[in-house]
């Protein structure tokens, strides 16, 4: 009974963003407020319909409801309680439903908190959000209904994929998601600009918050799924360029430069047409990520089970949402001119080529994972497009990246001297060059690439912490007056210099891994011991044992450095009851500046075990940067503008940001 | 999204990529059929590189580039004679040429063309810089300030 209500309350949602769809744009284009005003109490509806039928669908999880359908394809009563709530999202049309409640989550909040946005403008954005509200909505109750009972339900279920049996799967995907869905009000706010014609600072000062909640949502979760697959997967990889992991990246990319061109919308009034067409892509870019995990056009190792009705509904959708927008923007973006001028030199150059890059690398990646379908369809072959293609066509971009960052992001607006940026730089730079001669001094196995990021790292941070020191005037005025600058300096810039300095370390982090990894593969047999990079690893064996749904192999490896001892690793092979699938547990010891990765292979015929050990320098750099730069998202939004700029404009006469 | 999914469906029998009992006892051609294994697609699995890919049809093939090495082949001949006998699917790196040419041009050109851009329009907002008034500028400053 409880199943059929969270049905009907999808039912009911789906006509209800109907109505807020067509309600508010009627109103806002005649001027009506009344019909404007639906729009709010709508948003309301709709989130908390969509809402109690998720929880109804997870209800149905936790208590093993096999009539279920979807409970009785992927859950199992034996299942460990946490994955049976996050099982929830760990198959397609409840992970679509997590979707649409996060896009109704976004709805709700400009209704709760848009008190201060223009009466129209308001009406327009929840409109447009309604708009993709609803075509989700008929999209999942046509093709992907949660819902769907089978009249003879099974005693039991058929269980989660076994790699999906992990706490990655409470956070990956919701944060991921979360960054998607978020992308959606940057989207909207933008056709809703396009149908007013009108793009200013106040503008920008309400899409760049979302866009940099978005980002940060985006790199959480992205950073959550490489840290997943690296422990999980057995063999140590944190990206592997699948078109699935390209999905997710593209948006990131281009909500990066998204969010670095709205500064420019917001502080200099120009740059309009081209935040508006970067906030039409952004989005653009998730609906081709959830068309390329939910279609099965491109394989991957990711991807839910694939069926073309779906994959032909999202492409629908793909081309109404884009199409539509790309044309609006056609008609209407010359209506946006710049207001602001600037010279050659100055930080709107430098945010310019911080655009130019990452979105030129984000349709380089979009090119890669797009093109086995482009060559099959234009000259039927068949290609492959892999990590070394990524490799060798997308870093180049993330390198002169790095390289300009330091100096275009400390530049003053609108006129700047090159020299007199660059000047304070120099040292940073020179410690740069001497930290890379030093890894590489001390680098064994000599590839460049480790000393170059190394380089490049450092660079980047000591770039962001010189620009800081200056802006405070450390070291040049007395400790008061530094303090005193240091706790007016506003957020926004502690975020830059936090962001900048977490892209530094990730880039360390890879570089390090990339250039001085070290494997050791070997047959093993209890008492044997191995060395590597100073560590001795002891294997005492390997005993069997039963967890709750699955049964496993564990061994047992004792790893000592000079006689001291560090650590006990216990990685495991499993094989889980429901599904027969083979699973390995990596067992990893963790540090600062390395990673000890050891991997249980197969029993061996002649006796003994196959043993995989890795030495992975610095490794969780690369999250660690990926926290850094998250954290730095969240002291700008904490900024003081955001907090009390939407009140203040309150005071102001309406219409004052004039065009 | 939901990474991992599939992978392990395809992939016959546990295990990891290299075992053991493969690798040749000369560490640099042993190194040197490692790098060129992640090269080479996995032909049934998804997007996976014969080095990480456990699939037995990967073993085979990591077994054939360890062959062609001891027989004295370049690293380029081994792909060669794998692209002969599988075709350029085989290849994650797709060659430079042909119609893959526009795949790596594709962001030069892109770059090029958006840089030409940017110039463009970074050098007309350089003759723009007197047509603002100082009036107009402490207007629109004023503006910026109040909603501070």
């Amino acid at each position: 009974m409880i199943t059929e209500l969270g049905h009907l309350a999808l039912i009911i949602a789906f006509a209800v963003a109907i109505v807020q769809m067509v309600v508010p744009m009627i109103g806002a284009y005649k001027g009506w407020s009344d019909w404007m005003a639906v729009a709010v109490p709508a948003a309301n509806v709709q989130f908390v319909l969509t809402g109690f039928a998720f929880a109804v669908l997870m209800y149905a999880f936790v208590v093993s409801d096999f009539s279920v359908q979807l409970v009785a394809f992927n859950s199992h009563s034996d299942k460990p309680m946490l994955y049976k709530v996050t099982g929830t999202w760990g198959n397609h049309e409840g992970s679509l439903l997590l979707w649409v409640l996060i896009l109704t989550l976004f709805g709700v909040m400009v209704a709760w908190w848009g008190g201060d946005l223009p009466g129209r403008l308001k009406a327009r954005v929840l409109a447009v959000q309604a708009s993709i509200a609803a075509a989700f909505f008929a999209f999942m109750l046509f093709t992907s209904n949660p819902f769907v009972r089978i009249p003879n339900p099974p005693l039991n279920g058929n269980d989660l994929n076994p790699l999906l049996q992990d706490p990655g799967l409470a956070f990956h995907p919701p944060f991921l998601y979360l960054g998607y869905v978020g992308l959606s009000m940057a989207f909207s706010f933008a056709i809703a600009a396009l149908i007013e014609g009108r793009v200013d600072a106040a503008w920008a000062r309400w899409v760049r918050p979302w866009t940099l909640a978005a980002w940060m949502f985006l790199t959480i979760g992205i950073a959550l799924g490489s840290w997943w697959a690296y422990y999980e997967l057995g063999w140590g990889g944190w990206w592997f360029w699948d078109p699935v992991e390209n999905a997710s990246f593209m948006p990131w990319l281009i909500s990066a430069a998204l969010l670095h061109s709205a500064i420019v919308v917001e502080k200099r009034e120009t740059l309009k047409s081209w935040t508006v067409l970067l906030a039409i892509m952004a989005f653009s870019f998730s609906l081709i990520g959830t068309f390329i995990v939910r279609s099965g056009v491109l394989t991957s190792v990711h991807a839910f089970a694939t069926d073309p009705t779906r994959g032909v509904w999202i492409l629908a959708i793909l081309v109404f949402f884009v199409g539509g927008a790309l044309l609006l923007y056609a008609l209407r973006a010359g209506a946006m001119e710049a207001k602001g001028v600037f010279s050659v030199v100055s930080r709107e150059t430098g945010l310019i080529f911080n655009n130019l890059l990452l979105s030129v690398s984000a349709f380089v990646v979009l090119a890669g994972t797009m093109w086995p379908l482009i060559a099959e369809l234009l000259w039927d072959t068949k290609l492959s497009v892999g990590a070394p293609f990524f490799n060798v066509a997308f870093t180049p971009f993330m390198i002169v990246l790095a390289m300009i960052l330091p100096v275009a992001s400390a530049l003053p607006w609108k006129r700047g001297r090159l020299q007199a940026t660059a000047r304070p730089m120099w040292g940073g730079l020179a410690l740069s060059v001497a930290l890379g001669a030093l890894v590489w001094a001390l680098g064994t196995g000599g590839r460049i690439w480790g000393p170059l990021g190394v380089v490049l790292a450092a660079w980047v941070v000591l770039g962001a912490l010189t620009d800081l020191g200056l802006r405070v005037k450390a070291f040049k005025a007395p400790a008061s007056e530094t303090w005193r600058r240091l706790v007016n300096l506003p957020r926004a810039d502690f975020g830059k210099a936090i962001a900048h300095s977490g892209f530094g370390l990730t880039i360390f982090g890879i570089a390090m891994i990339t250039a001085f990894e070290t494997e050791n593969i070997r047959v093993v047999n209890a008492g044997d011991s191995w060395e590597m990079s100073g560590y001795t690893f002891t294997f005492n064996g390997a005993e069997r044992f039963r967890g709750p749904n699955y049964v496993g192999e564990r061994g047992d490896v004792t790893v000592s450095a000079g006689g001291r001892f560090i650590s006990q690793l216990t990685p495991e092979k499993r094989v889980y009851n429901v599904q027969r699938m083979p699973t390995t547990e990596a067992a990893i010891d963790m540090g600062l500046t390395r990673d000890l990765y050891v991997v249980l292979g197969d029993p061996q015929t002649g006796g003994g075990w196959a043993m995989r050990t890795y030495i992975k320098p610095y490794a969780n750099w690369i999250w660690i940067g990926c926290i850094v730069m998250a954290l730095g998202g969240i002291m700008s939004l904490t900024d003081r503008r955001y907090r009390v700029g939407a009140s203040a404009r309150r005071q102001v006469p309406a219409g004052v940001p004039a065009e | 999204m939901i990474r991992l999914l599939v992978i392990f469906v395809f992939l016959a029998g546990a295990a990891f990529a290299v075992e053991p009992d493969e690798m040749l006892s000369d560490p640099v051609l042993e190194a040197r059929a490692q790098d060129i294994g992640k090269e080479v697609r996995c032909l049934v699995c998804r997007n996976e590189s014969v080095e990480d890919s456990n699939a037995d049809l990967a073993r085979d093939l990591r077994l054939v580039i360890r062959e062609r090495l001891l027989a004295g082949d370049s690293d380029g001949d081994v792909l060669e004679y794998l692209v002969e006998r599988f075709g350029e699917y085989v290849l994650l790196r797709p060659k430079f040429g042909g119609s893959t040419l526009w795949l790596w041009l594709a962001g030069p050109i892109l770059l090029l063309m958006g840089a030409a851009i940017s110039v463009g329009f970074v050098l007309k907002g350089r003759h723009d810089v007197a047509a603002l008034t100082d009036d107009e500028e402490a207007r629109l400053r004023g503006l910026l300030d109040d909603t501070e």
